[in-house]
């Protein structure tokens, strides 16, 4: 590689960073003065481009390009606006991780509603008008559009940096960022800067995605990459922090570059192909930033990570009338074979919600008693689907010991990743969880030759007796009542007493003797460990795995399921796991837009249960049983 | 030998001086009173004892041990128990789990995956509860009490690991005055009977004149006098300390 082509991928770099550097520059506003981790912020920038798109193409000319640009991002500011004061006002109180779930909703909805205006095809905007040619530079030619989004973004900078240092506007953001209990204080103040800093936020993602209409097609699947990558940004440089979003997006986005202009390294051992590892190259900046500067580059450590929900009841073994609800239950599930023998469907199905209720199950056992919010769990489903898969057609493994050694590759994942995640707490630790997923999903993608890259490993079949669906149901079945069970025993054992000492108090825990980033570190990995079961399930039922179902949209299932059910409730997983399953099953299979239809519901259920399912329903049986007179 | 010998020890946050040069033991049961304005470090004093704080200077011995670099976990397995001026339980856990869990973890099985917990050494619980009143509240939600009783349950919890030293923060704030003198009360039959060492900081003089063996002020992080009741209510420093010169301790409670 010549020193030209390696500075040429340097100035490309520099161009993605702007694009990086609006959408995080807005996200990182918001949080740090709503403390809200708005997921559609990726869904913003798309709507960007989509509409940038739009009035380029309608309008034409100069004005439509240029003005259509500035146009979009005004009317991406009103829909952010729009969605702080009809949504998220409503739940600024409740849990952290229900704002999270609202914001995702708003993912699947706003997905859905593009898919539906603009149709599934990739649509490239014309060039702009006034740079629609080349520089050469460096021996190669720059388009003129690249060099402008190169200036675009410190100026941007530069602007906001002054609004903020200058007007009042900038000084209430400043201190609501600084300060929690000053937004309090703001009274009705606060109301009037929640909707105009979602507002502000919205529109740098706007005008993020307008810009980037003349250099990549709008897609509907930007807006996930995107969301990824700004969080990545944010992380690294510290939240709230304009400044720090900037440093960090150029950090990401000359990483990148290097990786490319470095293209094929040989080790003399071994050769692999930097260029291929962009996407795992960003995620381990982000991890090692996280390790070594946990609140990133230019942030400042935040006071008390909010407590996240309501004090919990104390936890009670099974009263006599669940475990014979349980038994039944149980028979109707030993049952279903017999009763459903006309529909092999029916057996799909309830092998899938039995994956769903081990994976919702393992990942709550850390949420909820552990306190640990992790936004990765997909990781180690992704670790024991490979795991097992791999072991099946490279190593030679039969079925059933590539099912049995699944857990054991997600464990040793789990183990290594919960070493740094349970350093960290609150977002920090869920971005970081989430970094590490990520980095799972980006290895398997892009290293193909190890693991088929984004075909994935087929022909992953399960061997007779299992090739029949409902015999290998009811060996899911018996894992799904092992790994539930078990985990279970574990939370009313010392170890599991001791996870919760560590989440309520690390004070009083340390006080006692307890080592809590032990325990914690220990809970993380078992989680892990039996995720991997669900994982090896999946990839045998499906008769196959790929990136796909590992990639983020996995996590954040499993954290929906876990809310649905309600966190704070020992079978909550399990039901919300199943209502998921079936919900996503239901509506997949009537309409086309299954996504944005789940996501009203998901809003529907929390604006109306923010307790969960299976909370709500345990109040109203208190309320019921209080009213009786009964219960101690 | 002495249980604790604090050697001119020092803090500082920033600019600010919260300990400075303060040096004193406690021998053997020995009831120990650490008074002193507010802010005059007297929590930083006790934060360094249980290895929350590392000292900037000097040094911390106990039973005769350096303790400098140890976490608290490993100091509470040296046979020190705290309470925390404002009270920290176990919230999602029931009153006696609280103390059960301090049990576990002093019996080396926080590990166990396996037995219900609820059940491991519940009835020691009971009996530490009885001790400090609190046994007919056992099995409701610690994250329920009155914060007095909040305060009682950490004695409980402290005196889990059968300790040579008890640190105790305040351990009547936000107690009605016949509750302070009860608790107080209570702790020093227990340093009677058991022979345990205690130190204690308490903003109500009755309660530290009456009970204290010794008492030791503190004002802006300078340990200022050392000495018995009487000796204390009659030193010009600590007089002007609490209340400007000429007045004396009579009747002064907070
Ligand atoms: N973590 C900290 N960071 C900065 N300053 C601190 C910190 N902890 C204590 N200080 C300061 O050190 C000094 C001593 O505080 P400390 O809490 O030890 O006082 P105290 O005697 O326990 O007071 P009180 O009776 O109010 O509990 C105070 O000036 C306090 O502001
Ligand atoms: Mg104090």
């Amino acid at each position: 590689m010549t020193l030209d082509a390696f500075l040429f991928q340097a100035l490309n770099g520099l161009s993605t960073a702007s694009g990086l550097f609006f959408i995080a520059a807005g996200l990182s506003l918001i949080f740090g003065v709503t403390r809200i981790v708005n997921i559609a912020h990726g869904s913003l920038y798309m709507l960007g481009t989509y509409i940038a798109y739009t009035l380029a193409t309608k309008i034409g000319g100069a004005f439509g390009f240029w003005g259509g640009i500035v146009l979009t991002a005004l009317f991406v500011g009103v829909i952010g606006a729009a969605i702080e004061m009809l949504l998220l006002r409503r739940i600024y109180r409740a849990p952290e991780l229900f704002q999270l779930l609202a914001t995702f909703a708003l993912v699947l909805i706003f997905n859905d509603m593009t898919l539906w205006l603009w149709g599934p095809e990739d649509l490239l905007g014309p060039r702009a008008p006034g740079l629609a040619g080349a520089v050469e530079i460096f021996g190669r030619r720059l388009p003129s559009y690249d060099l402008f989004l190169i200036f675009v973004a410190p100026a941007v900078l530069i602007l906001l940096h002054f609004a903020l240092a200058k007007s009042r506007f900038g000084r209430l953001v400043r201190a609501a960022t600084q300060d929690r209990e000053m937004v309090g204080a703001l009274g009705v103040n606060q109301a009037v800067l929640f909707t105009s800093v979602f507002a502000l936020g919205s529109l740098l993602a706007g005008l993020g995605g307008a810009l980037q209409v003349a250099r990549e097609p709008a897609n509907l699947a930007m807006d996930l990459a995107v969301i990824g990558d700004a969080f990545v940004v944010v992380v690294v440089g510290g939240m709230g922090s304009i400044t720090g979003a900037y440093l960090a997006a150029i950090i990401i986005a000359e990483v990148k570059a290097l990786c490319i202009a470095i293209g094929v390294v040989d080790l003399g051992f071994i050769k692999f192909n930097a260029s291929k590892f962009t996407l795992v190259a960003e995620f381990i900046v982000m991890a090692i930033v996280l390790i070594v500067r946990p609140y990133g580059l230019l942030g400042k450590p935040q006071g008390n990570v909010r407590s996240v929900a309501e004090p919990e009841a104390p936890i009670r073994p099974a009263a006599p009338l669940l475990k014979a609800f349980a038994a039944v239950v149980l028979a109707l599930l030993l049952a279903l074979p017999v009763v459903a023998q006309s529909s092999p469907y029916v057996m799909v199905l309830a092998t899938d919600i039995l994956i769903a209720v081990i994976f919702a199950t393992s990942l709550h056992f850390i949420m909820g008693p552990g306190g640990m919010h992790s936004f990765g769990h997909a990781a180690y489903f992704g670790l024991g689907a490979y795991g097992a898969a791999l072991l099946l057609k490279s190593a030679g493994f039969p079925m059933l010991a590539a099912l049995l050694a699944a857990p054991a590759v997600a464990l040793l994942g789990a183990l290594l990743f919960g070493w740094f995640a349970v350093g960290l707490s609150g977002v920090y630790l869920a971005m970081l969880t989430l970094a590490f997923a990520q980095i799972v999903w980006a290895a398997v993608f892009q290293w193909e030759t190890f693991t088929g890259g984004s075909n994935g490993v087929i022909g992953v079949w399960p061997t007779a007796p299992f090739n029949k669906a409902w015999v290998y149901y009811l060996l899911a079945l018996a894992l799904a009542v092992i790994s539930v069970l078990l985990l279970r025993r574990f939370l009313f054992a010392p170890f599991g007493y001791a996870m919760r000492a560590g989440r309520d108090s690390a004070l009083r825990a340390e006080a006692i003797g307890i080592d809590v980033k032990r325990i914690h570190w220990l809970g993380f990995a078992i989680a892990g460990g039996i995720c991997g079961i669900a994982g090896g399930l999946f990839a045998f039922a499906k008769g196959s795995i790929s990136p796909e179902a590992i990639a983020v949209g996995r996590s954040i299932d499993g954290l929906v399921m876990v809310l649905l059910g309600g966190i704070q409730t020992l079978v909550g997983p399990m039901v919300g796991a199943s209502v998921f399953a079936m919900l996503q099953d239901t509506i997949m299979r009537q309409t086309e837009y299954w996504r944005g239809l789940l996501g009203c519901v998901i809003l529907f259920l929390v604006l109306a249960f923010p307790q969960g399912i299976a909370g709500a329903f345990s109040m109203l049986w208190s309320r019921f049983d209080g009213k009786r007179g009964g219960r101690a | 030998m002495s249980v604790l010998t604090v050697n001119s020890l020092g803090k500082s946050f920033g600019g600010v001086r919260a300990v400075e040069n303060v040096s004193f033991e406690i021998g053997k049961g020995e009831f120990l009173a650490l008074i002193g304005p507010n802010g005059a470090g007297k929590s930083t004093t006790f934060n360094m004892i249980n290895g929350q704080l590392a000292a900037d200077t000097g040094e911390i011995l106990i039973g005769g041990k350096s303790i400098a670099g140890m976490a608290p976990r490993d100091i509470w397995r040296l046979g020190v128990g705290r309470t925390f001026q404002v009270a920290a339980t176990f919230g999602s856990m029931t009153v006696v789990e609280n103390v059960q869990m301090a049990l576990i973890s002093h019996a080396s099985r926080l590990l166990n995956l396996w037995r219900p917990a609820a059940s491991l050494y519940r009835e020691r619980a009971l009996e530490l509860l009885a001790q400090v009143g609190m046994q007919d509240a056992a099995d409701r939600p610690s994250r329920e009490l009155a914060y007095g009783d909040v305060k009682r349950i950490e004695l409980a919890i402290a005196l889990a690991n059968d300790p040579q030293l008890l640190l105790m923060d305040e351990p009547t704030a936000g107690m009605a005055p016949r509750e302070r003198n009860d608790l107080i009360k209570l702790v020093k039959q227990l340093v009677i009977e058991r022979g345990i060492s205690v130190l204690f900081t308490e903003h109500s003089m009755d309660v530290v004149f009456s009970y204290a063996d010794r008492i030791i002020v503190l004002a802006r992080g300078r340990l200022i006098a050392d000495g018995d009741a009487a000796a204390i209510r009659d030193n010009a420093k600590v007089r002007e300390v609490y209340f400007g010169t000429g007045k004396t301790f009579q009747g002064a409670s907070s």
